[in-house]
């Protein structure tokens, strides 16, 4: 019942939310995104990691065709939904300033995408998963085109038509797994395991491909990665925070709960060539990172870089692979929520994100560069912030798997530096290359959205062990699954 | 039966209306009688009533066809009170679109060919002077003209494609012409299969696919607003209906010989309607070639499985009428405050009208099957049938196409929401009720689907 709460209570706020003054939706959608949150913990607390179907709730949804709404968490999907109920209070909290903050229709698909993330995190029924999957994308489309910069009509238009062509070569490989099911077929996703790993190593192949291409193109993993600098730099802040924060992680958790464990077999027979498309795009994005004048579009190429990495290291299907790609989806949810925000600060106040425009903003805002630092250190995963955890166990996966693709892969930290620090160097030390830019150091409300995240930065770097502990048996279990399997049939 | 008699009363009353000066009232009437008549019918849900020596058979498809003509012809009528109220001709037009409401029924419920012919013909007429009813308009003319020169011709070739069948078979009774055919199924005469095809291509203009589609765009863009909007929902599910029944029936025995030409007419619709869509400036133009493409995933559930389709069949055409009463709803509002459905006049709808501009969004959305609106549920039923069948590059195909279709049904969102515009839209309380209404059944329909989809079959 708790996991139906969170999925209705966004909705049913995000109409509520008309009820109220438009002055005054910001708050109304805060306090709401908190409740979620909190009640969110209650579960978080009282989650047992050895008996995870005890959260489950199932009702008949379209009986005539075997569909049901069944929700559950397990480990892996209780970090994603802490990712998303953690997150988006912040993202609201970071808007209370924007232009946009009047708008009840802003917060109102803000809280539906919500709705429609818990759900993708949460879904246990291949129909619903597909359902809630394109949910997300409506809203964050709408975002994009009524509060995005200049172009978005014909960028956000792109990002739509991709992301859709992905998710409906998705829906024909779930339609032709429902139809290997027995009896009168069934959505279930124990039923789509079984028909799955039934298939012969041909078919898991088509059907590795038919679902890779739709969480690949969310990740996004190179080559299907074009949509994604243009609409990360056109969507407003709130937009790209969304994006890249929670909804690409729908591609991971794909992989993880609707890829890997169905067809086993196709993991085994393509992993190595879509890890290599991983690893190539990793550096790929990095060389046109550095490249790159305005900032916002250097973040979103170095995105595409991370990206890259966490799915090479999902794809490996070991272990480490699994538990430093959880951390690092976390990791990168927190620090791409803070690259973003530092970002709209900097361009809010200067007016440009182009950095050869900018320098010497340290003078008058140390405490916005010490945040920055920090955040940038821990995206370049240097050891005691939280994008090291993840990054060390991903490469350490991938060095196991394959020795040259560890190496190229293990390019990422080094190309992060070589992009971000630079940059960094350029906008915030030096002489001020644009004099009439008077900048402000951060505010109060601005210090309480990113202290947290600094502290939090610090903390998972220092001590990951309970998030690790939140996914361990859930990642044994598929580990289980697929050991046994891969050992059955050969 | 009863409701056929109660829609046919409701036609004289209309005429009669214009002698005893009952002008005021009589839009209320007709959708009260609607809506009585569908009560009427649904009242015989479980059992099947034969009439006229098994010419007219009322069995639950029909009565779920009927129930779904007569309640969304009341929406329609609800929508349309301008196109009747206060114009001099309100009782003439009222009455044209009632006999039109007579003949749909009769081609849902049809068990004789000379029924069906007489449904069609009856819908027909009064729509080729519907389609002329703005008479002031040169476009009303030409559509009303071409519509009924092409009309006439389809009929022909319905006419005589009856006529061979019934030459083969002996009798214009379906099931007498199914046992036959399937008794007979090897010595066949060819001018049977000729009767079969002529058939098939007379149904084919009816339901508007390629490449007998040539009319529909012009028809559609030409007639009035309200009147392109009553032929994509109340029009198109008898025409679809029939085309069902026909195939599904008589000629179920010998569906493989028909099954490869519909292939090609699916193949066809897919790409060319879908395709010229992308390149309308007009909103109304693309409206009719979305509603030809409509048809076309229609088909390919069809023959996937005949019997099996019969629920989603319903159900889609369900939640197309649903969607097709939104999006005209609201071209004609735009189309009444700015004189023009082009996609300029769409611009910067939602700076000012933000209840149209979503209305008019989840109406597409709906349209280019995104979930969780119904239109998306229809076009999944389809594609799981499709792939049960074993169709799978029809699927590919449908799947292509339907990405395409996102290209022309994103254009007017796009428009709305990407620009700024000053303009107010006018329209009243009643039509904001209606519209607000078939929006919210959009989504009622794409989340609970089940009810509806396994109704009949």
């Amino acid at each position: 019942m708790i996991l139906l709460f969170l999925i209705l209570w966004p909705l049913v706020t995000a109409l509520g939310i008309y009820a109220f003054q438009p002055a005054n939706a910001k708050v109304v959608a805060f306090v709401s995104s908190l409740i979620e949150f909190f009640i969110f913990l209650s579960l978080l607390i009282q989650f047992d990691s050895r008996e995870p179907g005890a959260w489950t709730y199932q009702v008949p949804w379209i009986p005539s065709l075997g569909i049901n709404f069944i929700v559950g968490v397990d480990g892996i999907s209780l970090l994603l939904v802490l990712l998303t109920t953690g997150l988006v209070p912040f993202i609201i909290l970071s808007s209370f300033k924007m232009p946009r903050q009047k708008s009840p229709n802003f917060y109102a698909l803000i809280l539906i995408m919500q709705m429609a993330l818990v759900g993708v995190f949460t879904a246990l029924d291949g129909f619903l998963f597909y359902v809630f999957w394109e949910m997300a994308l409506i809203p964050i489309y709408f975002i994009c085109l009524i509060w995005g910069d200049e172009n978005k009509v014909r960028v956000t238009f792109k990002f739509f038509i991709y992301t859709l062509a992905g998710s409906l070569f998705m829906l024909i490989a779930l339609l032709f797994l429902y139809y290997q099911t027995p009896g009168n077929h069934s959505f279930d996703i124990q039923a789509l395991y079984n028909a799955g790993r039934a298939l012969s190593v041909f078919q898991q192949g088509v059907i590795f491909w038919g679902l890779f291409l739709a969480f690949a193109i969310k990740m996004p993993i190179f080559p299907f990665h074009t949509w994604q600098p243009d609409t990360y730099t056109v969507a407003p802040m709130e937009g790209t925070m969304l994006l890249s924060g929670i909804m690409l992680k729908m591609g991971f958790y794909g992989l993880i709960r609707w890829l890997m464990p169905i067809v086993p077999l196709g993991v085994k027979e393509w992993g190595f060539t879509a890890i290599t498309l991983s690893v190539v795009g990793i550096v790929y994005a990095s060389v046109i990172a550095i490249n790159q004048k305005d900032f916002k579009r250097l973040i979103a190429y170095a995105s595409i870089a991370h990206v890259g990495l966490i799915s090479a290291g999902l794809l490996t299907s070991s272990r480490l692979g699994m538990q430093g790609a959880l951390i690092q989806m976390i990791s990168h949810g927190i620090l791409a929520f803070a690259l973003f925000y530092i970002c709209e600060i900097i361009s809010n106040r200067s007016n440009t994100r182009i950095i050869s425009s900018l320098g010497g903003l340290r003078t008058n805002a140390p405490i916005l560069t010490t945040v920055f630092v920090i955040v940038i250190l821990g995206t370049i995963a240097l050891p005691f912030t939280s994008g090291f955890v993840g990054e060390f166990l991903l490469l350490n996966a991938l060095f196991h798997y394959n020795v040259i693709l560890g190496a190229v892969g293990g390019l990422t930290i080094i190309l992060g530096a070589v992009y971000l620090l630079p940059a960094f160097q350029y906008m915030m030390l030096g002489k001020n290359h644009a004099p009439a830019v008077d900048i402000t150091d951060l505010t109060r409300h601005e210090k309480i959205v990113l202290y947290p995240i600094v502290i939090l930065v610090f903390l998972i770097g220092v001590h990951p062990d309970p998030l690790l502990h939140i996914s361990e048996v859930a990642v044994t279990d598929l580990l289980e699954v697929f050991s046994t399997f891969s050992a059955n049939v050969k | 039966m009863n409701a056929l008699l109660i829609v046919c009363g409701l036609g004289f009353v209309s005429l009669l209306s214009e002698i005893i000066n009952f002008k005021k009232g009589l839009h209320a009437v007709v959708i009260a009688g609607l809506i009585a008549a569908a009560l009427t019918v649904a009242q015989d849900w479980n059992s099947t009533a034969h009439y006229f020596n098994n010419m007219l058979i009322f069995d639950q498809f029909s009565i779920a066809f009927s129930c779904l003509i007569m309640i969304v012809a009341a929406a329609w009528f609800c929508l349309a009170p301008a196109y009747f109220i206060g114009d001099a001709h309100q009782t003439d037009r009222t009455a044209l679109v009632v006999f039109t409401i007579v003949g749909a029924i009769m081609m849902v419920s049809f068990h004789n060919m000379t029924i069906l012919f007489l449904g069609i013909e009856i819908l027909s007429i009064s729509l080729y002077v519907l389609a002329g009813s703005n008479k002031e308009s040169f476009f009303s003319n030409e559509a009303a003209f071409k519509y009924f020169i092409m009309g006439s011709f389809a009929t022909g070739f319905l006419l005589m494609g009856i006529a061979l069948v019934y030459g083969t078979t002996g009798s214009f009774d379906i099931t007498k012409i199914t046992e036959y055919v399937t008794l007979h199924k090897a010595d066949l005469p060819g001018f049977f299969y000729v009767g079969l095809f002529l058939m098939l291509i007379g149904l084919a203009f009816k339901i508007a696919v390629v490449p007998f589609h040539f009319w529909a765009p012009d028809v559609y863009a030409g007639s009035p607003t309200l009147i392109t909007a009553f032929m994509s929902t109340v029009v198109k599910i008898a025409a679809v209906g029939a085309f069902y029944k026909i195939f599904s029936n008589c000629f179920s025995p010998v569906q493989g010989s028909i099954t490869s030409a519909v292939i090609v007419i699916i193949v066809l619709t897919l790409l060319v309607a879908n395709i010229t869509a992308v390149y309308q400036n007009n909103v109304k133009r693309m409206l009719a070639y979305s509603s030809v493409a409509q048809v076309g995933y229609i088909l390919l559930g069809m023959i996937s499985d005949s019997v099996k389709f019969e629920g989603p069949l319903l159900y889609y055409l369900a939640s197309y009428a649903t969607t097709s009463l939104v999006a005209f709803g609201i071209l004609y509002m735009i189309e009444n405050s700015k004189g023009s459905t082009s996609l300029e006049a769409f611009a910067g709808l939602y700076s000012k009208n933000p209840f149209a501009a979503v209305c008019m969004t989840i109406a597409l959305l709906s349209l280019a099957g995104i979930p969780p609106f119904a239109g998306f549920f229809a076009k999944y039923s389809v594609l799981s049938m499709a792939i049960d069948g074993n169709y799978i590059e029809m699927v590919i195909l449908a799947i292509i196409t339907s990405l395409i279709g996102v290209f022309y049904y994103f254009k007017p969102i796009m428009a709305m929401f990407g620009q700024r515009s000053e303009d107010q839209l006018h329209f009243s309380q009643g039509q904001k009720f209606i519209v607000g209404v078939l929006t919210l059944l959009i989504i009622l329909m794409g989340l609970f689907p089940d009810t509806l989809i396994s109704l009949i079959g």
